[in-house]
Formats: C-alpha cells, structure tokens, sequence
C-alpha cells in the first residue's frame, strides 16, 4: 500500500459493467517524506473522498478486491483515508485543516 | 488505471490465436492536466470507445479481468470512456466542450 493526495474527480458513464456507482478520482502517490513522487494516476475508491485528502490506495490486481464486483479491471484503489502520517516520529503528511 | 486517448487501431491478421476478435486500439497517453505525453499503448477495447475518445485503461494482471480479455495475453485494457474530469474542484476536460 502507498500514500497519496486526492487530486479530483473523474467522471465516466460509460464504464465497464460492475463500476456503476464506484467513484474514480485523479490521486498523486506521496513518497515517505510525504512530497509527490511520480505520475498521478486515477484509482476507484473505496471510501468517500475529494480533493485534498490524504489517502491510503493500493495497486494490481487486489485493487479489483475493493470494488463491490471483484471481476473487474482495476489496477489502482483508495482504500482509506490518513489522518496523520509519520516517520521515525515526525509528521509527513496530514488532512489540511 | 491511466487516462489517454484513442488515436487509432491496430490491425494484426496474424496473431496469437487467443486475440482472436479482440478490437486493438491505440491509446495516447495523457497526464492530469489534459495535456499529451510522448508515450502510446495498444490496448484491447471492452466498452466500445472509438478513435477521438478520451479513455481509461488498466493495466497489468488487472487488465485480464473482464469477459474479453480473460485468459488472453493480454495487459491493457479500455474499461472507462471519460465524460470530464476536475482538479479541486475546477473542471480540466470535458467531452463535450
């Protein structure tokens, strides 16, 4: 599992069957110095989340596991949603107030 | 999953059998700010999107979990044609634009 900033969302009817309902949102992986690091990306979510948030997403095929229908092609998923994220006791990264 | 779109299509006569009837499109990769990189795949097509559509495509194992790739080698798929998308709340692309 990684870290990452909700970026905003994305919205697509036209989806392959089994997504209905499920959110895609643009999310930018955080490193463990919570800065960006490498390419945003668009993953379902699990919880409800919007732009700004710092969340917990996971990539491959487990990422499908999180969807209400697992036999999906997700490769990307939100999976919770990050308080307060810390490194040998120093904070990296929080929910903006 | 990563957002592109369509340019074209690929097509192989010769070819592993298991792709039989898979429709190949080519997919231009865009980043989260509707602009275009230098960077395309070939991507089976599992809801119909057609050149000019803005797409989401998964990739990896994930990309065999729907009824026209399963058991096909295959690591990309089109499960999604984009409507729009916003960044914090500010709109980036819309299709219909």
């Amino acid at each position: 599992m990684h870290l990452a900033r909700v970026l905003g969302r994305v919205v697509a009817t036209a989806k392959y069957p089994g997504l209905e309902g499920v959110p895609l949102l643009w999310i930018q992986p955080l490193d463990e110095n919570g800065a960006a690091a490498g390419d945003a990306l668009v993953a379902t979510s699990a919880i409800s989340s919007g732009p700004g948030d710092v969340v917990s997403w996971i990539d491959g095929r487990e990422a499908a596991l999180t969807c209400p229908v697992h036999f999906v092609p997700v490769d990307a998923a939100i999976l919770g949603f990050v308080e307060q994220a810390a490194r040998l006791g120093e904070v990296v990264a929080r929910q903006e107030s | 999953m990563l957002i592109g779109k369509v340019v074209g299509s690929v097509v192989a006569t010769r070819k592993d059998a298991k792709l039989g009837g898979a429709k190949l499109l080519v997919v231009q990769v865009f980043d989260q700010q509707n602009k275009p990189k230098d960077q395309y795949v070939v991507a089976i097509d599992a809801v119909e999107a057609g050149v000019g559509d803005m797409v989401l495509y998964a990739t990896g194992s994930s990309a065999r979990q729907t009824d026209r790739t399963e058991g096909k080698p295959c690591d990309a798929v089109i499960m999604a044609v984009v409507d729009s998308w916003d960044l914090g709340g500010k709109n980036v692309y819309e299709k219909w634009a």
